[in-house]
């Protein structure tokens, strides 16, 4: 069996009273995306913290490329790279200039440096402003020169706390298609994310992480799987109708307001068509039909008892 | 599905069991001192303002003040009480001067930490001396420009220091070891500091002392308590060594107090830096 790239047991961190993370375990193997997913306070920037040794947990063990986050720090630095949610970046310097004080940092010496700085560069779209103040680069440009300086050297395992938050939908794409390259080349990554569509796009494994526990954990199918099947929405025309259809199909859920009846369905062609047929020879017209298949909203719905919302609001009511 | 070829260099080899990995604590601070020297020389705006607010003061106090105050220096001849006072005045302005650029340092270190460089330079197995001695090495030599040119400006309106060569050389040594000093206090506000606002503030107050010192007026003429405070502060015995250096006025012990300063003031800023690090470079 092959040492997993992060493996993390009972992982607990206060500040004072307010418990973050509450017995974290998590194992991932190399060479995979692996997501946390959670609304915002919910631990995801806390447990990427404590892999990258930023921070110290309170209690519980983490390796990181089988080494101990906090016994062998520096073995763990030579092999991880961090892109956060807030890049960093010398905004003083110019995009080069920013990668080329990586390159040093990382000795790579003058003549790699150079023509890996310039590899960087063309792969990440900065070639154009590669020379120009930081001051002039757009979020996503930023957020592109963040994760380039993170790989000019080859860290085994990718930290991306919230990769994508704050850009606009086309740079998102382009850091996702960006992830998904790194991965076929075996990188490990471990990204967070408050969006279930970024989850489920490139993750192998995601854990639900809420209060600082993590409620679930498993593949994007697996997880679907754990919320009660699909559903056709059906909706009529009139209350008659709904009536005689709310009679006609077994188990299932009428909506007064909205005219719309939900009908159990696992949304496969055949159950469509039994539907469709017994209100047909009922003489019923639909309005309108959609399928429902279940996504990682309802299984995060299903799972924390709770809608993701923008931000949690702790006991005193003020939103952390 | 598209996937975007990003190139990666070739895996590492794992180092042998056992075996320590170098250090590179001293190129890491070469670099990390490059970096702040590119810094100066891209945005010269802080820099230039470090030199241009001590100038307006030695002119001001010269020209405005410099005839009377002058008269009232001890043993003066009333009538060339200007260049008395400008001969006078010179070291406390120099020493203004490297007090001044602690609020650059303050501000470049905590903008690294707001920026959240500094907790990427974390991730990376880069010791923490090598960051710090980036900051520090690069505004001991800023303030020591700095003086430089404000003796320069010194001198072209009249000031004539007499130090023999050696003596230069001890002034030399002196400054940069004030500046040297002063910028580990920088970088341990810098730190500190919450935002970068607050960070160009705090060292305001070392500006003030040169004040509260033998820099603009001899300690005797000071009410007692308010005498006794200049007596003893950091700053007069470096205005009383530079100026002894320069003009060859007694120097007494301070120049043994002002090394002495300096060596506190340098294990003040390191462990109060230290201190600070690790806790403020991560934002929540």
């Amino acid at each position: 069996m092959t040492t997993p790239a992060i493996d993390v047991r009972g992982l607990r961190k206060s500040y004072g009273a307010h418990v973050v993370l509450d017995g974290v375990d998590l194992n991932v193997p190399p060479g995979t995306v692996f997501a946390l997913l959670g609304p915002n306070g919910a631990g995801k920037t806390t447990i990427v913290h404590i892999l990258s040794t930023l921070i110290r947990a309170d209690a519980g063990r983490a390796l990181v490329a089988g080494f101990d986050v906090r016994r062998e720090a520096d073995s763990v630095r030579a092999e991880i790279g961090l892109t956060g949610q807030f890049s960093a970046v010398d905004g003083l310097l110019t995009g080069e200039e920013n990668l080329l004080l990586m390159a040093r940092l990382r000795h790579l010496g003058a003549k790699r440096s150079k023509t890996r700085v310039a590899e960087l560069l063309e792969q990440f779209d900065l070639v154009e402003a590669a020379r120009t103040p930081l001051a002039t680069y757009s979020g996503g440009m930023r957020r592109r020169l963040d994760l380039a300086m993170t790989l000019v050297a080859r860290p085994a395992v990718i930290f991306l706390d919230e990769p994508t938050t704050g850009l606009d939908p086309r740079s998102r794409r382009t850091m996702w298609d960006i992830v998904r390259g790194l991965v076929a080349q075996g990188t490990t990554v471990l990204l967070t994310t408050q969006q279930l569509e970024e989850a489920d796009q490139l993750a192998d494994h995601i854990a639900v992480l809420d209060g600082g526990r993590i409620v679930a954990n498993g593949t994007p199918d697996e997880l679907k799987r754990l919320v009660p099947g699909g559903h056709l929405r059906l909706r009529f025309a009139d209350a008659v109708a709904l009536d005689s259809a709310t009679q006609l199909l077994d188990g299932s859920q009428r909506d007064d307001t909205g005219l719309v009846l939900s009908v159990p369905s696992d949304g496969g062609v055949g159950a469509l068509r039994t539907v469709l047929d017994r209100l047909d020879r009922a003489g019923l017209e639909v309005a309108d039909l959609s399928i429902h298949t279940p996504n990682l909203d309802d299984v995060f719905f299903a799972l924390t008892g709770k809608a993701q919302r923008a931000g949690r609001v702790d006991t005193k009511g003020t939103a952390s | 599905m598209t996937t975007r070829t990003i190139e990666l260099p070739p895996a590492k080899r794992p180092p042998a069991p056992g075996l320590r990995r170098p250090s590179h604590v001293v190129a890491d601070s070469v670099t990390m001192l490059n970096r702040n020297l590119l810094h100066m020389i891209r945005y010269p705006g802080l820099s230039v303002f470090t030199i241009v607010g001590p100038v307006v003061i030695l002119l001001l106090i010269v020209f405005v003040f410099g005839g009377t105050l002058g008269a009232g220096l001890p043993g003066v001849d009333p009538a060339g009480g200007r260049a008395a006072y400008l001969a006078y005045v010179m070291a406390g302005i120099l020493v203004i001067t490297l007090a001044g650029t602690a609020g650059g340092t303050a501000t470049t270190v905590s903008m690294d930490m707001t920026e959240g460089i500094t907790a990427r330079f974390r991730t990376m197995a880069i010791s923490r001396a090598a960051v710090l001695a980036g900051h520090v090495l690069g505004n001991t030599i800023q303030g020591i420009i700095a003086v430089a040119l404000v003796l320069g400006v010194g001198v072209a309106i009249g000031f004539r220091p007499t130090a023999s060569p050696v003596e230069w050389v001890a002034a030399a040594g002196m400054v940069a070891l004030i500046a040297y000093a002063i910028s580990w206090l920088g970088v341990a506000m810098g730190i500190q500091a919450k935002s970068v606002e607050v960070a160009s503030n705090m060292p305001l107050v070392l500006t003030l002392l040169p004040l509260l010192g033998s820099g603009f007026v001899p300690t005797d003429s000071m009410p007692a308590g308010l005498a006794w405070f200049a007596q003893y502060q950091p700053f007069t015995a470096f205005i009383e060594t530079i100026r002894g250096l320069l003009l060859g006025t007694p120097l007494g012990v301070n120049p043994v107090l002002a090394v002495g300063w300096c060596l506190v003031i340098v294990l003040i800023g390191y462990v109060w830096s230290a201190a600070n690090y690790d806790r403020k470079s991560v934002r929540s």
